[in-house]
Order: structure tokens, then C-alpha cells, then sequence
């Protein structure tokens, strides 16, 4: 529904008439203040212009500043003589280009101008910008020899940038282009896109400029007492002061070479004035020599007006502070260091229900004694008396009127208690990316300093603890709060709209420590199978329990099951599959193959496949089917075990763990040796001419070419081979394999051979003329002179090599630096296209005046965050019940 | 060169058909919306001229969607200022 609709903008130019009209005086003293700090009459701090000092009384309106609200007026200077406004020169060019000098007409024919005529109205009959047709019209008449009318000769018009015209060379003085511009007819103006009912093209030149209010433009006063002047004070100072010499020169006939010299230096002023990031002259300094920041400088770009406080805004109930982890918090939640708690209120309505706790609240005052035992108790800063008056009466509570005030305290008033647990607030990390990047978190109020949040919605948030800092913003009505609940809570948002699966999940160490108690048969003695059920807080009967050598164990998969509701049923391939040529499924060797019957964990190691954050498969399945506070519950659990897990195993990497034996070892060496000799032959038959070229390059690219994969394939079985020294019983092996962290190939290139360093996807071969660094030939194009690092980051890299590798590694810092800042413009912009278009009821996708973009939304009107991995039905849940029943 | 190809034809032109008076008053009900909110299409569009639709039709345009594997939308036809352009500077 459109309650209001804009019928039109109209931008229209002031006149001098107008400018005049609403001056309140006329500013002529260059000066502001006098020697006992009042204003100066007709300078530029008149109080005919507005005051800011309180107590002061406006000579306009006669009202105060501040509260009684004197709004300030606009004084004006009367230039002495005309200057080009830069704003608009574009327009005055078309302007001068588009008509005669003499008789001021368009330069067209009156058959051209009647089709444009007709064009024109056409085009606003289609709601369609002339532009393009003013400058059709305009690139026409600069053709034109000779005015079709008076016959006068039409000269080229060239502009100076910024604000000099030249006709066939001559510059055209401000006074001389006001002239020509007076002579363009009213009925011509449509034509160059101009409006004469609001705009004349001659007041696009400057005769009189008006001055803003002192509102516009106050002036502090610093802890010395000294005064410091706004930007904007400044410049018009010197406008005022150039003005003035112009003045008294012009009119005791100085020679025109000054005069003309002054004319020059007053359009500056006045161009920096308007704006000072003019191209092509220098911007205006301060004295400490910071641009000053002028009218345009104002409005543009992030930190303008529009952007920073009108798009943008600060805002109360908020507090901001460095994150750090929590493992024993839900995923919900979010740890309020009590500093914080103390500072921000929840403001909740007085009912005869809970007016004695409150009372009680208030009677504690704001930094209340919590009782022993307890961390903290919440108190109250403020009651607001009165809230149907307009006048809110709030009233600070102290230790002294605690007491008072709270005895008094009456049904209806509101009552700003602070924070306490359960509350629902917002969390938020910049840069906002996606819907995720603001939750809402149930507060818990912690001691210490730095907000806590579980380490499974690090993702979503995209945080980490290297000093990372949060926003939190306290929901203050009941609308709100329940909104927050229904639609912001983490649990809504584990699944994710970007792919319909979920994106909250274990990471990293749960991981590796699910990874570690399901592996295949891996059981545990009963004491530390009983710990680790402890720490999921297990109520019930003991998994089976199997005896060998009298000793009582608890196999892994079955502690895990504990967690399994009992109706789930699932199969995959897990991460750790090895994509066998032959796939043996139920009997896979490496326990890849999961299978979950009703509930218990049959075979098959859980790994990132199952429970990660972006791939779980058990976790999708268990939010679909039990829903998400179910799936809250249960990645909260399914971490608190990994991590008790990963504990009782142990879980640690060295340096030896990249050892590989000798010969391992020699094995690389020789098969790097072969790839060596491989690429000198390929070269020493390219230098023959033996070398085929591949269809559609050049010989040279074919030779990079099959150099390039040599080189990759020599890293790849340096890998390989040291792979197959390293084993389950290697840590970050298991990381790579469950999916934790880390993937082989970085540990290959730590124990095998870190292989062909690129630059623009190319060997490198920047440097010097013919090589890459002094230590090889001119012309030398074999591997270790082309980037080829042989070693490993165990063994060590030699200086060339570890010079190779910065300039590789180079590369990638500067691709990302490049790529946020593009993609975050990008990003800036598709929002600002679409921000405000959205879904209707009849699965419309509509623009706020209603007009249609979509007839059915994603043309299939399916909400991928409900989706199943995009699809609209979960088939396989279907089967599986026709199946079972 | 010069050969005419059938747009129509082309494997990615999706199928347009013009609504009848009646049809077309159908789907602006069906929606709730004036003719003015739907999205448009220029009459100089290479299928609307094959077509032979005029300016003030609805067509409805069935398109193969990955998504779904059917989507219709309807766009109303609108003059083209361009045509008349074209016109007039082929006249000179």
C-alpha cells in the first residue's frame, strides 16, 4: 500500500531576485567577531544571520538558538563582478554551443527544431530523460557555420576546465557569457533541457551569492578561548576579501590587467567555495594545510551528508567490544561482560504483576550488591514517570533516591531496567554481508571484558579472535523483541538462504574430535567413556559396554549415537572417502561409508560430511525432521563431545610430523629429477626446433605450457609419496582428512616439495633483462631459474626459491586487497538497486509502486532457506517413508 | 548474410503468445495490478514484430527455468520512441 506518492521533483535555479529577496543582510566585512567577541555588524557572524551563542537573540526572528529554535537565514554578498558557478558549466557549454551569439536563437532551422520538438514531447509522454536528445540537439547546432537566422558566424566554443570559455580561442569573460546567456529566448530553453518557468540559463552565472546561516556554519570555541572558524567561514572570508579589492580597484580605474587578475582569483574562491575537489585547480587549504572541507565536500561520497547521516545513523542502546570464545555457551547465546549489562536497558511497562519485583529492582539502585554466590543482579537506571505525555519525565535513579522512587513507583510508568539473562538482543559483526551477519542472542551476563559467543556461529558471522570487535543492540519494544525471536534467533538461521543447507556447524577441533571417537573401532575405557558423556550432560542408560582382558570399554560410534534422535536413519559417502575405483560401501576399508540406523551410528567415521558447518548431513537431516531449537540443541552437544573427545585423545602437531622417512625421501628427490630432466629436454627441443606446437599456440606458450604440467605433476607425486608415509596417527593428517583444517595438499608442500610458484598464472618470469635474478643466465629457461621450488617447507627453501615464493605469495595478498574493494562497490550497488523491492502475498516480487518484477518468485516461488538443497520437496524423506511403510 | 532467420525458431527464444482482450483483463485480475505495472517490452522487439503484437497487447511468455521447469511471465507491449527516430532519419 502506498500511503504517500511523490507526483514530481522539480529542480529549479535561484535567481539573483530571489537570492536577494531572502537575504537577511548584506554581508560586506570580511571580519566575524570584534575585539570583545561580538558579532560584527554586516560581517560575516551578523546576528541578522542566525545565532548560535546561547542566550543571544536573533536580529531576524528574535529568537534564541538552541531550543526556542531559530532556524538562521541566509544573508548575501554582492559580487563586484560575475563569476562562472562550476556546478553548472556543463549546461552553460551546451548553452553557448547551442546558440547564436547575436539574436541568442538555437542555431537550427525551424524544420529541426519542430521535429525536436516533437521528439521531445514524445519522450515525456514515455516518462524518458531528454538528455540524449539535448545532446543530439546540442552536437547539431556545433556544425552549424552560420546562424540560420541572423547569419552571424558561429565560432567554436572550447572550455577551459573548470570554468574558462573560449570562442575560437578568445576567452569569453563571466560578463560576456551572462550576456549570451540573457539572449536565449524562453521558448528556446526546452530544447537544452531547461525549465524557463523556475530557471533562467544567465543565473547559472554568478552576480550575487548567498551566504548561509551561522547555524550552517558555527564556530567553536576552544579550551583557550580561542575561536576557530568553520570551512565555510573561512572561504567566504576570502571571497569577501577578494570582492572587495576587485571593487576598490575597478572603480579607481586600476589597469585591466589587475582587474582582470582579481576577476580570476575571485571565480577561484568562489569555485572552491562550491567545491573544492575541482579538477584542475588547486584545492583550498588550511593554514596546517588540510583541504578545507567546502559545500560539495558536504554532501559527497561516504563520509557526506546522504551516506553518513541521513542513509546512516548512530544509535542508543548499543555497546561495542572485542569477542572471544565460550565452548559452554549454546549457540543462542551471547556473553554480556557486566560493564556492558550495567549500561543497557530493557524498559518494561509497569503491571500490577510485576510491580513488587521492580520495586524491589529499583530499590537496589542502579550498581546493586549481588547476593554471595551470584555474579550479578540487575538494577535500574532510569523510570520514565510520565509516559503518555510528550514530556517523558525520566528520573535517574541513585543509591539516595532508590528508596524514594521506588515506593512511589506506580502502575503505567516505565521502568529502564538494566540487562539481565534471557533478554534477546542483536549481534552483529560488519561487514553486514548477509542476512546471518546480524542474529538475535539470548544475553548471558558474564564477568570480564569482551563479549562471548560459541565458536560454531564463527562462520555466519565470519569472526575470528584476533581482535575482532561486535556490535550489540538492545531491542527496546515488545514488537521488536518478538520479531527478533521469531525471525533473528541463530536457530532460524542455521540453515542457510544461500544453499539451502546449513552453514552453522562444528568446526575445526569438533571435527577432529568426532572424527577421532568414531573412527572405526576406536572405544574407550568406561571411566573416560563416562567423562565424555558427562560433558553432554547424558541421562540415561550406559551404552553397551564390551570386556576384553577384563577391562570394561565403550565403543566411540556408540557414545556418539547417544546423540542421535532415535528415528534417524541416513547413508552417505564421508569426507574422508577415498573415491575407490571400486566402492565396497557397507564394508568400505577406510570406514568412509556412513550408515545411521533409527538412531545408532552402524559404520563409518563422522567427519565434516556429517556435522560441519556448510557440508553436516546429519545435521540438515536432524534440523528437517525435528526442527531447529531440536538442531540447536544438538550441535550444541555434538560440539561440547568433540571437544571432550579431542581432549581424551590428545591432539597435537610438531615439526616431526612432516618428517617422512629416507627413503621417502629419495624417492622425491629422484622423481624431481626425472621432472628436471624431462623439462631440459622439452627445452633443449624447443631450441632445436623440434617441438610441435600445440593447435592454436605458439610455440613458446606450447613449451610453457607443457612445462607448467611437468612441474605440477612433479608436486603432485612428491605428495603422493609423502602421503603414504603419513598416516591416521598424524595429526594434521586428520585434519585434512576429517575436513577440520588444512587440506594434503599444504602438507605435501610441508613434508614433500612445494612446487611451481606463479604470477599471473605463469612462471615467473619477471626481473631483469633475459632472467629472473642474477644468479642464472640470460635466456635460461629451466625449472629452478623459472620459480620451481624444489624444497619443502620442512627442508627449507633456498634464497632464489624463497624469493620465487614472496613474489607468489605477493601476488595472492594483493588478488584479495583488489577483490574485497571491487566486490564490496559491486555489492553497494546491487543493493542499492534492489533494496527495497520485495515478495508479496500472491508470491509476486513487486517494487514499491507496485509494478511487477517477478511473477512468481525465483519462478518456482520456493524459499531457499527452506528449501532442501534448493529443491522445494525432500524426495528422499518421501521414499523412505512409502519405502518403510 | 542477408539470409532472414525465424526468431521464432531460435532454440533460445522462449514461446510468446498474444493474449486475447479477455485473457489479458484475466491476468491483470489475477495479479491486481493496471497495465502499466507489469513489465514491458518494446514494440520493435525482433519477437514482437514476428509475432505481429501491437502496443497496448499483453504477451505471455512461457521460458524454460532451471528453477522450475516452467515459468510464464506477461509483458505488455509499448512503443518504442525509437522506432519513430529511426524512421524519421531514414527519411533524410
Amino acid at each position: 500500500m502506498i500511503t504517500k506518492k511523490i507526483g514530481r521533483i522539480e529542480f529549479t535555479l535561484l535567481s539573483p531576485k530571489e537570492i536577494r529577496e531572502m537575504s537577511a543582510t548584506k554581508v560586506i566585512t570580511a571580519d566575524t567577531y570584534d575585539d570583545d567577541g561580538f558579532p560584527i555588524n554586516m560581517g560575516l557572524m551578523d546576528t541578522h544571520l542566525g545565532v548560535i551563542e546561547p542566550g543571544l537573540r536573533c536580529k531576524t526572528c528574535g529568537l534564541r538558538a538552541g531550543k526556542d529554535g531559530c532556524p538562521g537565514h541566509f544573508g548575501h554578498i554582492d559580487l563586484a563582478m560575475p563569476v562562472v558557478h562550476v556546478g553548472f558549466v556543463k549546461y552553460i557549454r551546451n548553452c553557448l554551443r547551442a546558440t547564436c551569439r547575436e539574436c541568442g536563437r538555437i542555431l537550427l532551422s525551424d524544420e529541426r527544431l519542430e521535429f525536436y520538438k516533437k521528439e521531445i514531447e514524445r519522450f515525456e509522454k514515455e516518462g524518458r530523460s531528454i538528455a540524449p536528445l539535448v545532446k543530439d540537439i546540442v552536437k547539431e547546432c556545433e556544425n552549424v557555420s552560420k546562424c540560420p537566422r541572423c547569419k552571424r558566424e558561429n565560432g567554436k566554443i572550447d572550455l577551459d576546465k573548470p570554468t574558462t570559455f573560449r570562442e575560437n580561442g578568445k576567452k569569453l569573460t563571466p560578463s560576456e557569457i551572462r550576456e549570451w546567456l540573457e539572449k536565449i529566448p524562453d521558448e528556446d530553453l526546452k530544447f537544452l533541457n531547461i525549465n524557463p518557468k523556475v530557471a533562467r540559463p544567465e543565473w547559472m552565472v554568478l552576480t550575487v551569492l548567498p551566504v548561509p546561516p551561522v547555524t550552517v556554519r558555527p564556530s567553536v570555541t576552544l579550551e583557550s578561548g580561542e575561536r576557530s572558524e568553520d570551512d565555510l567561514t573561512h572561504k567566504l572570508v576570502d571571497v569577501i576579501r577578494i570582492n572587495q579589492r576587485l571593487q576598490e580597484n575597478r572603480d579607481a580605474g586600476a589597469p585591466q590587467l589587475i582587474v582582470e587578475d582579481l576577476w580570476e582569483l575571485l571565480q577561484y574562491h568562489v569555485t572552491t567555495y562550491l567545491d573544492n575537489q575541482t579538477s584542475g585547480i588547486p584545492p583550498a587549504r588550511h593554514r596546517s594545510g588540510r583541504p578545507l572541507k567546502t559545500l560539495a565536500q558536504r554532501l559527497k561520497g561516504k563520509e557526506g551528508r546522504f551516506r553518513s547521516n541521513l542513509s546512516g545513523k548512530r544509535v542508543n542502546f548499543s555497546a561495542r567490544t572485542v569477542i572471544s570464545p565460550d565452548p559452554n555457551l549454546s549457540i543462542n547465546e551471547v556473553g554480556v561482560p557486566i560493564e556492558v549489562a550495567r549500561e543497557l536497558t530493557v524498559p518494561v511497562r509497569v503491571t500490577p504483576y510485576n510491580i513488587e519485583w521492580l520495586r524491589e529492582m529499583i530499590k537496589r539502585g542502579p550498581n546493586p550488591k549481588p547476593p554471595e554466590g551470584v555474579k550479578y543482579i540487575p538494577g535500574v537506571n532510569y523510570i520514565i514517570r510520565d509516559p503518555k505525555t510528550l514530556k517523558q519525565r525520566r528520573i535517574k535513579i541513585t543509591e539516595k533516591n532508590a528508596a524514594d522512587v521506588a515506593e512511589r513507583l506506580e502502575v503505567g510508568m516505565i521502568v529502564e531496567r538494566q540487562l539481565m539473562d534471557g533478554d534477546i538482543v542483536l549481534f552483529n559483526r560488519q561487514p553486514s554481508l548477509h542476512r546471518m551477519s546480524m542474529m538475535a542472542h539470548k544475553v548471558r551476563v558474564l564477568p570480564y571484558k569482551t563479549f562471548r559467543l560459541n565458536l560454531s556461529v564463527c562462520p555466519p558471522y565470519n569472526a575470528d579472535f584476533d581482535g575482532d570487535e561486535m556490535n550489540l543492540h538492545v531491542v527496546q519494544s515488545e514488537e521488536a523483541r518478538a520479531e527478533a525471536e521469531i525471525l533473528m534467533k541463530v536457530q532460524e538461521h542455521i540453515l542457510s538462504p544461500r544453499f539451502g543447507g546449513p552453514i552453522i556447524g562444528g568446526i575445526h577441533d569438533h571435527i577432529s574430535g568426532c572424527f577421532l571417537l568414531t573412527y572405526k573401532d576406536k572405544k574407550f575405557p568406561i571411566q573416560e567413556a563416562t567423562h565424555i558423556l558427562s560433558a553432554i550432560n547424558y541421562r540415561g542408560k550406559l551404552p553397551n559396554i564390551i570386556e576384553e582382558n577384563g577391562k570394561k570399554y565403550i565403543l566411540g560410534k556408540d557414545i556418539f549415537s547417544v546423540l542421535l534422535p532415535k528415528d534417524l536413519s541416513i547413508e552417505y559417502k564421508a569426507k574422508s572417502c577415498f573415491n575407490c575405483e571400486v566402492c565396497t560401501a557397507p564394508n568400505c576399508p577406510h570406514d568412509a561409508y556412513v550408515i545411521i540406523e533409527k538412531g545408532v551410528l552402524k559404520k563409518g567415521v563422522i567427519d565434516e560430511k556429517g556435522i560441519g558447518a556448510f557440508k553436516g548431513l546429519i545435521l540438515d537431516k536432524i534440523i528437517r525432521e525435528h526442527g531447529v531449537d531440536y538442531g540447536r540443541e544438538f550441535i550444541d552437544k555434538v560440539t561440547k563431545l568433540g571437544i571432550t573427545a579431542i581432549n581424551i585423545c590428545g591432539f597435537t602437531v610438531g615439526i616431526d610430523d612432516e618428517d617422512i622417512p629416507p627413503e621417502a625421501r629419495r624417492q622425491i628427490e629422484e622423481g624431481l629429477e626425472k621432472a628436471k630432466k624431462k623439462i631440459n629436454s622439452l627445452i633443449k627441443a624447443y631450441n632445436k626446433g623440434e617441438l610441435e606446437a600445440l593447435p592454436g599456440r605458439s610455440l613458446e606458450e606450447t613449451l610453457e605450457m607443457e612445462i607448467m604440467r611437468v612441474t605440477g605433476r612433479a608436486r603432485d607425486m612428491a605428495g603422493e609419496i609423502a602421503s603414504r608415509y603419513l598416516g591416521l596417527d598424524n595429526s594434521a593428517v586428520i585434519m585434512a582428512k576429517s575436513g577440520a583444517r588444512g587440506s594434503m595438499l599444504n602438507l605435501s608442500q610441508m613434508s614433500g616439495c612445494v612446487g611451481q610458484q606463479a604470477v599471473r598464472g605463469e612462471r615467473i618470469n619477471r626481473g631483469y633483462r633475459g632472467r629472473t635474478l642474477p644468479h642464472f643466465k640470460k635466456g635460461d629457461l629451466g625449472a629452478e631459474a623459472k620459480g620451481f621450488v624444489s624444497s619443502s617447507y620442512k627442508k627449507g627453501l633456498t634464497p632464489t626459491e624463497y624469493f620465487f615464493h614472496s613474489m607468489g605469495g605477493r601476488e595472492g595478498l594483493v588478488d584479495t586487497a583488489v577483490r574485497t574493494s571491487r566486490s564490496g562497490y559491486m555489492q553497494r550497488r546491487l543493493i542499492n538497486a534492489l533494496e527495497d523491492i520485495k515478495i508479496e502475498e500472491d508470491c509476486t516480487v513487486r517494487d514499491p509502486e507496485g509494478n511487477v518484477i517477478q511473477f512468481v518468485y525465483g519462478e518456482d516461488g520456493v524459499d531457499p532457506a527452506k528449501s532442501i538443497a534448493g529443491k522445494p520437496i525432500y524426495i528422499d524423506k518421501i521414499i523412505e517413508k512409502v519405502e518403510s511403510s | 548474410m542477408g539470409k532472414k532467420i525465424d526468431v521464432l525458431k531460435h532454440e533460445l527464444v522462449p514461446e510468446h503468445i498474444i493474449l486475447s482482450d479477455k485473457d489479458a483483463k484475466e491476468v491483470l485480475k489475477k495479479y491486481n495490478v493496471s497495465i502499466d505495472q507489469l513489465p514491458r517490452i518494446f514494440d520493435t522487439d525482433p519477437v514482437v514484430r514476428a509475432i505481429g503484437a501491437k502496443p497496448g497487447q499483453i504477451i505471455k511468455i512461457i521460458r524454460r527455468s532451471p528453477t522450475a521447469k516452467k515459468s510464464i511471465a506477461y509483458r505488455v507491449v509499448i512503443e518504442s520512441a525509437k522506432s519513430i527516430l529511426n524512421e524519421n532519419l531514414g527519411e533524410e
